[in-house]
């Protein structure tokens, strides 16, 4: 192996040992700010509890929280919940991509295309994504696919700008020299576009599970009798304060790993230079 | 690796880039042995870039035929590869990857592929380098990983778009000695686009000048100089002298002449 082909292994390995550290780091931070944030709410309940005209608000505190947590897993209550509005985000999401991903990239290639779409896609842009509830309600037969096209309306933009986004930084050289270098079409989608534009996908993705989240439990509040939305709505009106915290936890828990499986993803597929 | 050169006949050549537009070229009619190394050069604007795309299959002509060994060009093909000025190596693969990526649009098995790039990669001598990211890489190394891309197809013909000119003096040279060697070596044909005299003189078995707009060949002229050349050889310099005179003379002859600023910005003349 040559010096500078050494070198280049030598500094690697130093970027590892580097990386472990900034890791142990991040997670002394992690649960330190968990932990600020949970005497934080226990402080504000204790604090609010103690005067007799709120002392109702004790439920509201931490303990009771994860106690009912622990006992609606127990129940199953959690799973079940966690089931169904996990099938509604992720059938939700599919549709988004499989409809963003292939517009974004007829976007990012022609510019006619790209211009033609622009105004009305900037507008449907700007919609909320619950404005379309009364209108999905009466054209889908049953609540649940309404739900379903609420969170894909909600996460097919930033999916479809972040990839046409993507392509538009690809650089025309690229195709130029995979056609010299013999690739069929297909192949141009596969081996370029594809690995080209998959952390801006990706990174869409990520804004659009954000949306999603954030619609899929008020869309969730009326008409099903299953999911995080109903189950809080459930708590609400039967007095169930702590089972309503704990969703309120299982939602934050849900929401956060969901988002840190996307920034995995977004690293594993980012090729620019750091 | 064993790479064979092609006869090339171009006719009547012709391309315009609009129908209502001026012809870029008209009626240009070239023609190479196997295994020659041809260098165009000329002004910007006389159409040796266009030229060299549509005989890389990359651009269609508007008249006249290509051929190499009798037969027709109608599109790219891995048997005749271009390198451009800029190496454009796919930031999101290691070196090796980027070397045998045409391979992999052929289809070839994963053994037979990895055989024929760490072939590829030894030519360009970057063997040691066939798991590091492109982007670690100095820009002389990134055209040679371009070169070894290219060689990896056994291309019988290799198109070069100033494919030096963004380089600095010392990498140039060594990659212009590189390939003119690895082309004889192998037996393929080069032709180079340039308006850098001296990487004609250092690189080319015949130098070919266009000039004028619509541009056309104004001269051919053989450069019959013993093999390995360097800047510094009585030879090389004659050569150099002449070639640019005839390239001063194809400038005026073609009703394009040649003002000093001209010459300043044009020829690249390396001290």
């Amino acid at each position: 192996m040559s010096n500078a082909a050494a070198m280049a292994v030598s500094s690697m390995r130093t970027r590892s040992a580097d990386a472990l550290g900034h890791a142990a780091i991040s997670v002394g931070y992690f649960v330190g700010g968990l932990a600020l944030l949970v005497t934080f709410w226990w402080l504000v309940i204790y604090l609010a509890s103690k005067n007799p005209s709120l002392s109702q608000f004790a439920s509201f505190g931490p303990i009771p929280a994860f106690k009912s947590m622990a006992h609606m897993w127990e129940t199953g209550h959690a799973q079940k919940a966690l089931v169904a509005s996990g099938y509604r985000l992720g059938m939700g999401l599919l549709i988004a991509i499989a409809i963003g991903v292939p517009i974004g990239i007829v976007m990012g290639r022609s510019r006619r295309f790209r211009e033609l779409s622009n105004s009305p896609f900037q507008l449907g842009r700007m919609i909320s994504p619950m404005s379309w509830e009364p209108i999905a309600v009466i054209v889908f037969a049953g609540w649940e696919p309404a739900i379903i096209f609420l969170i894909a309306i909600a996460a097919v933009w930033p999916i479809m700008f972040s990839t046409a986004a993507g392509l538009a930084k690809v650089d025309p050289a690229w195709f130029k020299v995979a056609r010299n270098l013999g690739a069929k079409p297909w192949q141009m989608v596969t081996e370029i576009i594809i690995p080209a534009i998959m952390f801006d996908v990706v990174t869409g993705i990520r804004l659009a599970l954000g949306v999603a989240w954030i619609v899929l439990v008020p869309a969730e509040f009326l008409g099903v009798s299953s999911g995080l939305g109903y189950t809080i709505e459930d708590a609400r009106e039967s007095l169930e304060y702590e089972h309503l915290m704990a969703m309120l936890v299982v939602i934050g828990i849900i929401g956060y790993v969901l988002d840190l499986g996307c920034q995995a993803l977004i690293k594993r597929y980012s090729w620019h230079k750091q | 690796m064993s790479i064979r050169g092609v006869s090339i006949n171009i006719q009547g050549l012709g391309y315009r880039y609009s129908s209502r537009g001026n012809p870029t070229f008209s009626n240009l009619r070239l023609e190479a042995r196997k295994g020659e190394a041809l260098a165009i050069i000329g002004r910007s604007g006389c159409g040796k870039s266009t030229l060299l795309h549509i005989i890389a299959g990359l651009n269609r002509p508007t008249e006249g035929i290509i051929e190499f060994d009798g037969k027709k060009v109608d599109g790219p093909s891995s048997r005749w590869v271009m390198m451009f000025q800029a190496p454009h190596l796919y930031p999101w693969m290691k070196v090796a990857q980027n070397v045998g990526v045409g391979l992999k649009f052929a289809r070839w098995p994963e053994k037979d592929k990895a055989e024929r790039v760490a072939e590829a990669l030894r030519l360009v001598e970057l063997q040691d380098y066939a798991d590091v990211s492109v982007q670690d890489l100095s820009g002389g190394q990134q055209q040679r990983v371009a070169l070894a891309r290219s060689l990896v197809m056994e291309p019988e013909l290799l198109l070069l778009d100033e494919p030096f000119s963004a380089l600095d003096a010392f990498t140039r040279a060594s990659l212009q000695r590189d390939v003119r060697s690895i082309a004889k070596r192998l037996g393929f044909n080069l032709i180079i686009v340039t308006h850098d005299i001296d990487e004609a003189v250092l690189m080319a078995d015949r130098a070919v000048i266009m000039a004028g707009s619509p541009g056309k060949i104004v001269t051919e002229i053989e450069v019959n100089l013993p093999d390995p050349r360097t800047r510094q050889d009585a030879a090389v310099q004659a050569m150099r002298a002449r070639l640019m005179d005839e390239f001063h003379a194809a400038a005026q002859v073609a009703g394009t002449p040649f003002t000093e600023e001209a010459k300043q910005e044009e020829v690249i003349i390396d001290a």
